[in-house]
């Protein structure tokens, strides 16, 4: 079923459990547009890898509805699913790049996934590693690379295939504010082609150095927070908590 | 550029055992065929010579003054030749009687001048369309030629073919209890591998692989295995066989027909290398499927 169009994502009521569990998300409804930029925060265990799990279809919710791109993905047949996921590109907290495949095949995965020719993985790929300062890396095994250039890899296959919505899951988490600072560049720069981006993060600096609304999750419960809304002492004292 | 498989499925421990036990499997499935192949030959060849014979036997009397064992032959055949259903008739020349005796008699003994009783045979060839009632025949023959016994082949024949059915279904049911095992292990393999590489897998997925594109790796590697399996099954089979027929061949038998195989029954054999390779590519990806199915 397809949905209004100009939301990239829409939730209306969504729950999330697992299993006879607590309630890990409770009645969370949002509308992303397109071309919008948003800052997920929360602490640890606030519910922000399961909000994004369900963003790029990995999980499905208990309760209420989520379209993506307009598709209602209750009622989309399930063979027209990996379509809506190619649109999304996902950078993993933990990177989750294949260690046997080099730099140059982790990156070309999406395209190779969507049929793309040899060509056109040889034409794009080196361009896109050049891009993210890793030409000289591109025949390196993950192994072999430090922490920001796993990052920074994980970042070009999300982003090789051109999806119209980014996930990034603590994308500067394992690098330094320089490197971070850049990635944030990065992200703005796809931002302004058009690309609708969320970004989980616990880093405050980054938040509060850019201007874009905020998603925050408390207890499974989400609030959406204007740009430069300031951080409140409970969140203070559970992010400290959280570097604890 | 040439790039790595995305799942390192040949770096599966299954990857290195499968093989083997589909060799082991295959080696099975192809003896256990070769064996309903020569099984059903041999119940061919038997129907094909002795269906439609009788054997009559006209023993010597210790009253050879009033009819000779000759006058009853021939009385006999007169009989035999006048039932109807009856093709054809010849009585075997003592000569040939003598020298089928003779290796176990010697041939002294069964010269004439010896005057061994010798019984007297006529082989008779019956129309096996037509329902000929060997009991009555027997009677009949005893009432006129005295000493004469019918030896109907079809009775013990028939005993024999029922023999070498059962026989030839049983090792039917071994070949399929194979080919279930090898499913069976296929389907183990492939969910190991599943859970091995379930990281990678997840990630396809949420890059926006289609099933077939994960399906499709399992394929290939599965055929790959199979292959490699399955051909070195049969040439062990093919190996085996020629080894019995070898050793069978410097058998004396004439009852049992040498074993050898047609070109088509060989090529039966060596098909089931193909077949092997066949249960393990579709089993696998039927298999993947199935667990991707799963899948949000």
């Amino acid at each position: 079923m397809v949905l209004g169009g100009g939301d990239v994502i829409r939730f209306q009521n969504v729950g999330v459990r697992y299993g006879l569990g607590p309630k890990i998300l409770h009645d969370v409804s949002l509308r992303l547009e397109e071309g919008s930029f948003h800052f997920l925060t929360g602490a640890s265990g606030a519910g922000k890898s399961s909000l994004l799990r369900l963003m790029y279809l990995a999980n499905q919710p208990s309760r209420g509805l989520i379209s993506l791109f307009g598709h209602d993905i209750a009622t989309t047949p399930k063979r027209d699913l990996p379509g809506l996921r190619r649109q999304v590109g996902v950078v993993f907290q933990d990177f989750r790049l294949i260690d046997h495949l080099t730099a140059m095949e982790n990156v070309a995965l999406p395209l190779r996934v969507a049929g793309a020719s040899e060509e056109q993985v040889r034409e794009h790929v080196p361009e896109l590693l050049n891009w993210v300062g890793l030409s000289d890396q591109i025949d390196a095994r993950p192994p072999t690379l430090s922490g920001g250039q796993k990052q920074r890899v994980a970042i070009a296959r999300a982003i090789i295939a051109r999806p119209k919505l980014l996930l990034a899951d603590e994308p500067t988490g394992n690098v330094d504010d320089h490197i971070a600072m850049r990635l944030m560049h990065l992200f703005e720069e796809l931002n302004k082609i058009g690309t609708t981006v969320v970004v989980a993060t616990h880093n405050k600096s980054l938040v509060t150095g850019f201007a874009h609304p905020r998603l925050h999750l408390a207890n499974g419960e989400l609030e959406v927070l204007k740009a430069g809304t300031p951080f409140s002492e409970h969140e203070d004292e559970t992010d400290a908590e959280d570097r604890r | 550029m040439s790039s790595a498989p995305v799942l390192p499925l040949a770096r599966d421990a299954s990857s290195r055992f499968l093989p083997w036990l589909i060799a082991f499997m295959v080696w099975l499935a192809a003896m256990a065929l070769a064996a309903v192949l020569v099984l059903s030959s041999y119940g061919n060849q038997w129907r094909s010579n002795l269906t439609g014979t009788l054997t009559v036997q006209i023993t010597t009397t210790s009253d050879e003054a009033v009819e000779t064992t000759e006058q009853r032959l021939n009385r006999a055949l007169e009989i035999i030749r006048k039932t109807p259903g009856v093709v054809s008739t010849e009585a075997v020349p003592l000569k040939r009687i003598s020298d089928l005796l003779a290796p176990w008699l010697g041939r002294d003994v069964v010269s004439e001048s010896l005057g061994l009783p010798i019984p007297r045979l006529i082989d008779v060839r019956i129309n096996p369309e037509k329902n000929i009632d060997v009991a009555a025949l027997w009677e009949r023959l005893n009432k006129e030629v005295s000493g004469t016994q019918v030896d109907d082949h079809g009775a013990w024949l028939d005993k024999l073919i029922a023999l070498a059915g059962a026989v030839e279904a049983i090792t039917l049911a071994v070949l399929v209890l194979i080919s279930i095992a090898a499913v069976a292990t296929v389907v183990f393999a492939t969910r190991t591998s599943l859970t091995i590489h379930r990281d990678v897998i997840e990630l396809l997925h949420v890059i926006g692989a289609k099933d077939q594109y994960v399906a499709d790796q399992f394929h290939w590697h599965a055929l790959t295995l199979g292959l490699k399996g399955g051909i070195a099954g049969v040439f062990l089979a093919t190996a085996t066989l020629l080894g019995l027929v070898s050793l069978w061949s410097g058998v004396e038998s004439s009852l049992l027909p040498p074993i050898s195989l047609s070109i088509w029954q060989w090529i039966c054999v060596l098909a089931v290398a193909f077949a092997a390779a066949g249960i393990s590519t579709v089993t696998a990806r039927i298999t993947v499927l199935r667990a991707l199915g799963r899948m949000p």
